[in-house]
């Protein structure tokens, strides 16, 4: 099929069948998949500008419809969102401005590989020893799939650093009912801006760092947080969208054929997390920041651009 | 419990292939006549184009949404 805007020649099914694997993963884990579909799209031949744009593109679509899934669910703290919508934008504009910075120094490539080699090897480590503890520590009590009131008591063997962090009396405090959290607005800001900060400095939604700290630092029950994550998403997503679209880096009719795909497999991944507790869902999440690690270790090592 | 795994799993089989084929349909009707539409607006008015590439794909995503809902429910319905 030719898509007339990116002069490329791509199957349509090719483009389906990435759509819905990187829409389970994002219904499931509440990422964007942005570090599987650029490389995806970059493999048919796509030039990176309209890879990266046109990904971003499709994210949005693939998170409205699982967060309108996660949302039926009652997975969605949109208190929480709406407070972090504005870390977002300002991180992401600071990252953004970053690689501008380096670009003029000559040296963004090997500056942000090694950031992002380090900052995906870190996440996956600690995931893995954490949710690895957790669930260690739950062998003896209850292994029943997550119900409306266990989702809030999510367990986690970092919940003491968590409980130091919610204890930080600097005001104003901001009580969230449906994550059953009250915390100062400036950890929630801060939290924010680094998601924003990574997703302005390494591409995509940066759902791999925001997802893990509204866990560990917000203490948010990691469903609520797969949730709020991706409306997160939305909001950072479509800022890059019309960002890329108006410096000519969007093939809309590309992004539109991915997420028909991505449609039904973001409703599946959101139906999945219904039948796995929080630890097992953060287990489960360490293999893709080491795919995303792997990916630009290669393109470090090979000089190809994947 | 195993049989109702199996009815769900035949459901979303079922589901899977009618969405295929109106997929296939979208393809084809809609795309193709949207194809040069945009191509003009992406050369000659960025803004707009921006503009409207976001709200196609937040249109098609509460559309699909929509769709594959109430064919998840039809087929569901219908097996009980």
């Amino acid at each position: 099929m030719f898509f007339p805007i990116s002069g490329a020649h791509i199957s349509p099914i090719y483009l389906g069948i990435v759509g819905f694997v990187i829409g389970i993963l994002g219904g499931f884990f509440g990422v964007g998949g942005s570090f599987i579909a650029g490389p995806a799209l970059r493999v048919v031949g796509l030039d990176w500008n309209f890879a990266i744009g046109t990904d971003l593109a499709h994210i949005v679509g693939k998170s409205v419809v699982a967060v309108k899934q996660h949302r039926a669910f009652g997975n969605v703290d949109l208190r929480l969102g709406f407070f972090m919508a504005f870390g977002t934008i300002g991180g992401a504009e600071v990252g953004a401005q970053l690689i501008q910075m380096l670009k003029r120094a000559g040296n963004v490539n090997l500056v942000v590989s090694i950031v992002s080699i380090a900052v995906y090897i870190s996440i996956s480590s600690f995931m893995i020893w954490e949710s690895r503890k957790t669930l260690r520590s739950k062998k003896r009590g209850t292994t029943a799939p997550p119900t409306a009131t266990t989702k809030k008591h999510d367990p986690s063997s970092f919940k003491h650093v968590t409980r130091s962090i919610q204890r930080w009396n600097l005001p104003p405090m901001i009580t969230l009912p449906v994550s059953g959290v009250t915390i100062s607005l400036w950890v929630i800001l801060l939290v924010s801006f680094v998601g924003g900060l990574f997703s302005g400095f390494l591409g995509g939604g940066a759902g791999y760092i925001r997802m893990p700290s509204m866990v560990y630092v917000l203490g948010i029950p990691t469903h609520l947080a797969v949730g709020t994550d991706l409306f997160e998403i939305i909001i950072s997503a479509s800022y890059g969208t019309f960002s890329h679209a108006i410096k000519g880096n969007v093939d809309i009719l590309i992004a539109l054929v991915m997420h028909t795909g991505a449609a039904i497999g973001a409703q599946i991944g959101a139906i999945l997390t219904q039948y796995f507790a929080g630890p097992k869902i953060r287990l489960a999440f360490v293999p893709l920041p080491l795919i995303g690690a792997a990916i630009v270790i290669y393109t470090l090592m090979t000089g190809h651009k994947l | 419990m195993k049989k109702e795994t199996a009815k769900t799993f035949r459901a979303f089989l079922v589901e899977l292939a009618i969405y295929a084929v109106l997929v296939v349909c979208y393809f084809f009707l809609v795309l193709h006549f949207l194809g040069e539409g945009l191509q003009r607006l992406e050369q000659n008015h960025r803004y707009g184009y921006a503009g409207i590439a976001l709200l196609l794909m937040i249109g098609q995503a509460v559309l699909l949404q929509n769709v594959t809902t109430f064919l998840l429910r039809l087929i569901r319905g219908r097996s009980e």
